[in-house]
């Protein structure tokens, strides 16, 4: 309800600032006062960033962009969860109601060995788009395509492949794990083409170089802990993590294909 | 009014009868041997779903690609948030549609705004884009047979919208980036994440490069190539709150407007009418609440102004489901300037709902009686998800309140039919470009043109501008470069050197509110003239008082808004002068001074019927204006109706 009579919040923001990836960081605190419940956390944050401008210091840096929850610029740790408290939650889309008068906020970049911080809450992700690089795709260039409708697909697969499909790749789920793995971001992709007709011919070949390439970017192995999963903002399930480990054992015993990205 | 006879637009509109233009175009175009392509270098600048279908499918042909976007990963475009779906004439659902429905109906929906041969073409080639998007794995809706789903969308009487839940441009964008990934493997494209082009080189009259900001370590880069592809999307946010990314921004066609590109009807933006309200000051973007929500939700407004009652304690007959009253053909399914503009209508005379009064609801209480919620939540539960989250209602319970909120910009820069710009070398995909959407744009029509630009035109129309244009070998080495990097390097200095007492962001408000009031969904010609006479004194202030922090070379967020900002600041009044010199109302573009009795636009065949491409002179405030004539020779110019 948009309520102009709600009780506005003060809050205590302890957040990370390093001035460059080779810079030391470190914890430092900042008092916000008339914060309004309905804000989303992204907008406290453009608030506290003009109180830091107002004092002459330096703002901030956090990556975002769409503020809907979708594009996956936006993601830190706050209170030590990967996006905040709320469910299947973007940071963007996390709203102030969820916190009380007097909290301390702590906010953190992702931490990981292969996300390097590039400033403040800001990280270099590009190791997620190199494991789609090894193999995330269907290898079909423009103009070859048949009609739309000449391959049907049950309903069931294609619900299921959109499920994986969905991933946003914000990285929340390296986050979130204690070992930095990025199986639930590799196996959502790996899972998605795997169901469908389209991703058959290069199935076995995809999750071994996915596998091989997320290896070689220096991610942690898979315990089966599910943190990922409780992190994710677009709900993708930890069964996509099982399908990946079907796919990679039938790739590797069942078919000729060699992953052709150098094992580390 | 500079009002310049020419004959330097030449649109390039191939001969023959319409639904053989493309054809023909193809037929007679030179073409690049194909072991030619790896002697060409592209730049690709943005990688949405125009540059990044472009950006892939020139290096599966060979050519070898540069490409650039401004967040860590070409996967974020602002595609991403594209929710609706995606038009095509399939006519899969067998209900009467066809490539020259589809043309029709878009070109309708722009009001006759827009170029006859460039509608057509991406009408003709909107069905392969369905099949290309299938072949990479995307995700379609399926019926239960196997095949491809389609819902109804806005100013077309027929079911041509094909879907991925609420997240179709989402997946449009990762099968293309999927591609791109692909051609980075393969070493065909170079991918540049982090970068912001600042400038565009151009050489003997020719786009050869780009002059871009590193935007982690801050250093000013050159890039050379044989051509230049804008792909970087619409200029929404120079009204600061709109339903656009944060980031983007009207910098690169700006820039690429200074080096000559003429700038194409910039007052045509479209006002979406199913946003969520504003809500407070602190307010950093609106929310687009898809108009699929319209096939089942019904837009209502209290019959009594002074009706404050909680909504579902208002009965049936005291509610003005004002869409349905006044277009019983297409009731709220009506195009969204109508829309919109009806909304303002309602709240204007006092009927608004919500606090402010800047509201309508949008019921789904019918369509969740008739079909349950089950079905209600199969289809827009991701959108339902997302309106509570923001404003902690429940709309399964309680209808949404939505209000307009800017969404798309029409106007562009001005290409011809091989999507090329005023300078010669120098394309314009997408968003970017004014081609197909004349006075408004249909839903479901922007992902297919951006695809259907990256995809299936502009790979065939670069290959004859690099097999005829006999370009001589330039490097980054030319002194061109060196001259356009200075211009770079003064720019950021400038703006670096800002420290005012006021913040970029209280300055993007301030626009904001100037272009909303003035230049928003009602323009009238007092206003407008005002609204001049603001943004200038706004850009005085701007250059005297901001304040930037820290140095360029580093990661400087303030440093990049600024610079977007400062744009901004000088294409917002040629915006406003571009909508006092049309003087009709067509499509977005509303003129208070010309409308029906019955409050309708007013359009005026006679004296208007043209695009109004600006060229920059040297001076923010004397863009000299020319014209290109639209003649058409297929379909008839219309009143639109809806009723
Ligand atoms: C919320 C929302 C929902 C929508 N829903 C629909 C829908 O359902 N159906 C539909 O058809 N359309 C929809 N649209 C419209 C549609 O999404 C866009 O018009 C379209 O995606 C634009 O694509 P593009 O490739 O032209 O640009 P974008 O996707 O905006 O990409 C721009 C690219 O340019 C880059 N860039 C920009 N400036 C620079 C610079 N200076 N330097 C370097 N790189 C730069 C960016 O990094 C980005 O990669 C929607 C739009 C919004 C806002
Ligand atoms: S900013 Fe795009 S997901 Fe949060």
């Amino acid at each position: 309800m948009i309520s102009p009579g709600k009780k506005k919040l003060k809050l205590t923001i302890r957040v990370w600032r390093q001035k460059g990836s080779n810079e030391r960081g470190q914890f430092r605190d900042y008092l916000l006062q008339g914060i309004s419940p309905d804000m989303s956390f992204l907008e406290m944050l453009d608030i506290l960033n003009e109180q830091l401008l107002d004092h002459g210091e330096e703002p901030v840096a956090f990556d975002h962009d769409c503020r809907e929850g979708i594009c996956g610029a936006c993601g830190v740790m706050i209170n030590g969860q990967a996006h905040g408290p709320d469910n299947e939650t973007t940071t963007c889309q996390l709203h102030m109601r969820r916190f009380q008068d007097g909290d301390t906020i702590v906010i953190e970049p992702w931490r990981a060995s292969a996300f390097p911080v590039l400033r403040d809450l800001i990280v270099d992700r590009s190791p997620l788009d190199r494991i789609m690089q090894a193999g995330g795709y269907v290898s079909v260039n423009t103009g070859q395509a048949p009609d739309g409708n000449c391959l049907p697909v049950p309903r069931h697969d294609q619900e299921s492949a959109m499920d994986g499909a969905a991933c946003i790749g914000c990285g929340a789920c390296v986050a979130a794990c204690k070992n930095a793995s990025a199986m639930l971001f590799t196996s959502a992709k790996v899972s998605q083409l795997a169901q469908l007709p389209q991703g058959q011919p290069e199935r076995a070949q995809r999750v071994l170089n996915m596998v091989a390439q997320m290896d070689a970017e220096g991610f942690g192995s898979c315990t089966n802990t599910y943190e990922c999963e409780a992190a994710c903002p677009a709900g993708v399930s930890i069964s996509h993590i099982a399908r990946l480990n079907r796919e990679y054992v039938k790739a590797s015993f069942c078919s000729t294909a060699e992953p052709t990205i150098p094992m580390k | 009014m500079n009002e310049a006879m020419n004959n330097i637009l030449n649109s390039r509109v191939p001969d023959g009868p319409l639904s053989e233009k493309w054809q023909n175009c193809k037929n007679e175009m030179k073409l690049v041997a194909p072991n030619n392509k790896r002697k060409y270098d592209i730049i690709v600048v943005g990688t949405g779903l125009a540059g990044a279908s472009a950006a892939a499918s020139l290096a599966e042909m060979g050519y070898n690609v540069k490409a650039f976007c401004y967040q860590d990963s070409a996967r974020r475009a602002h595609s991403i948030a594209a929710q609706g779906g995606i038009n095509a004439a399939k006519n899969y659902p067998n209900d009467g549609d066809s490539v020259y429905r589809l043309f029709y109906d878009t070109i309708k929906g722009g009001d006759f705004r827009a170029r006859e041969s460039n509608v057509y073409r991406l009408a003709e080639v909107s069905n392969n884009i369905i099949d290309q998007c299938v072949a990479q794995g995307v995700p379609f809706a399926r019926e239960y047979g196997g095949l491809l789903a389609n819902r109804t969308f806005g100013g077309a009487q027929v079911s041509r919208t094909f879907y991925c839940r609420g997240q179709t441009g989402q997946q449009l964008l990762l099968g293309a980036y999927s591609g791109l990934m692909r051609q980075v493997a393969a070493g065909k494209v170079q991918m540049y994440s982090r970068h912001e082009m600042l400038d565009l080189v151009v050489v003997d009259g020719v786009a050869r490069g780009i002059v871009c900001r590193n935007m982690v370590s801050g250093e000013i880069e050159t890039y050379a190539a044989h051509a230049v592809l804008l792909c970087t999307g619409g200029y929404g946010n120079v009204f600061y709150l709109s339903t656009n990314a944060k980031g983007c921004n009207v910098t690169a066609a700006w820039r690429c407007y200074k080096r000559g590109a003429y700038f194409a009807n910039p007052c045509y933006t479209q006002i979406h009418p199913t946003c969520i309200p504003v809500k407070g000051d602190y307010q950093s973007k609106l929310t687009l609440m898809s108009e699929s929500l319209r096939n089942d939700g019904r837009v209502w407004v209290p019959k009594d102004v002074n009706d404050s009652r909680l909504p579902s304690q208002i009965p049936e007959d005291d509610r003005d489901y004002y869409l349905e009253r006044r277009y019983p053909a297409f009731g709220n399914m009506v195009p969204r300037d109508v829309a919109s503009r009806a909304a303002k209508e309602r709240c204007d005379a006092g009927y608004g709902v919500g606090d402010s009064g800047k509201a309508v609801y949008l019921d789904f209480k019918r369509a969740i009686e008739e079909q349950g919620e089950q079905r209600i939540r199969e289809k827009y539960g991701n959108l339902f998800h997302m309106y509570q989250k923001i404003t902690d209602e429940n709309p399964y319970h309680v209808p949404m309140r939505i209000y307009p909120a800017v969404h798309y910009t029409m106007g562009g820069l001005w290409v011809d039919y091989h999507l090329q710009s005023t300078v010669p070398g120098l394309y314009v995909l997408g968003e970017a470009n004014f081609s197909d959407h004349g006075a408004n744009r249909l839903g479901a029509s922007a992902l297919m043109q951006g695809l259907a630009d990256g995809y299936f035109v502009v790979p065939y129309t670069i290959g004859h501008h690099l097999a005829t244009a006999n370009l001589k070998p330039v490097s980054t080495a030319h002194p061109q470069f060196a001259a356009v990097k200075e211009d770079v390097e003064n720019r950021v200095r400038k703006l670096l050197s800002g420290k005012g007492d006021r913040t970029v962001q209280e300055f993007h408000r301030d626009l904001g509110e100037i272009m909303w009031n003035q230049c928003g969904m009602a323009r009238s010609q007092v206003g407008l003239e005002s609204a001049i006479e603001k943004i200038q004194e706004l850009r005085d202030q701007f250059w005297n008082r901001v304040y930037v922090p820290g140095v360029g070379e580093e990661l400087n967020q303030q440093l990049e808004q600024a610079g977007r900002l400062a744009d901004f600041l000088e294409f917002g009044e040629l915006m406003a002068r571009d909508a006092l010199e049309r003087n009709e109302s067509c499509g977005g573009h509303f003129r208070e001074e010309y409308q029906t009795e019955e409050g309708e636009a007013l359009r005026d065949d006679a004296n208007y019927a043209h695009v109004a491409a600006w060229e920059y002179t040297g001076n923010d405030s004397t863009a000299v204006r020319h014209t290109e004539p639209l003649t058409y020779d297929t379909v008839k110019m219309t009143t639109r109706s809806y009723k």
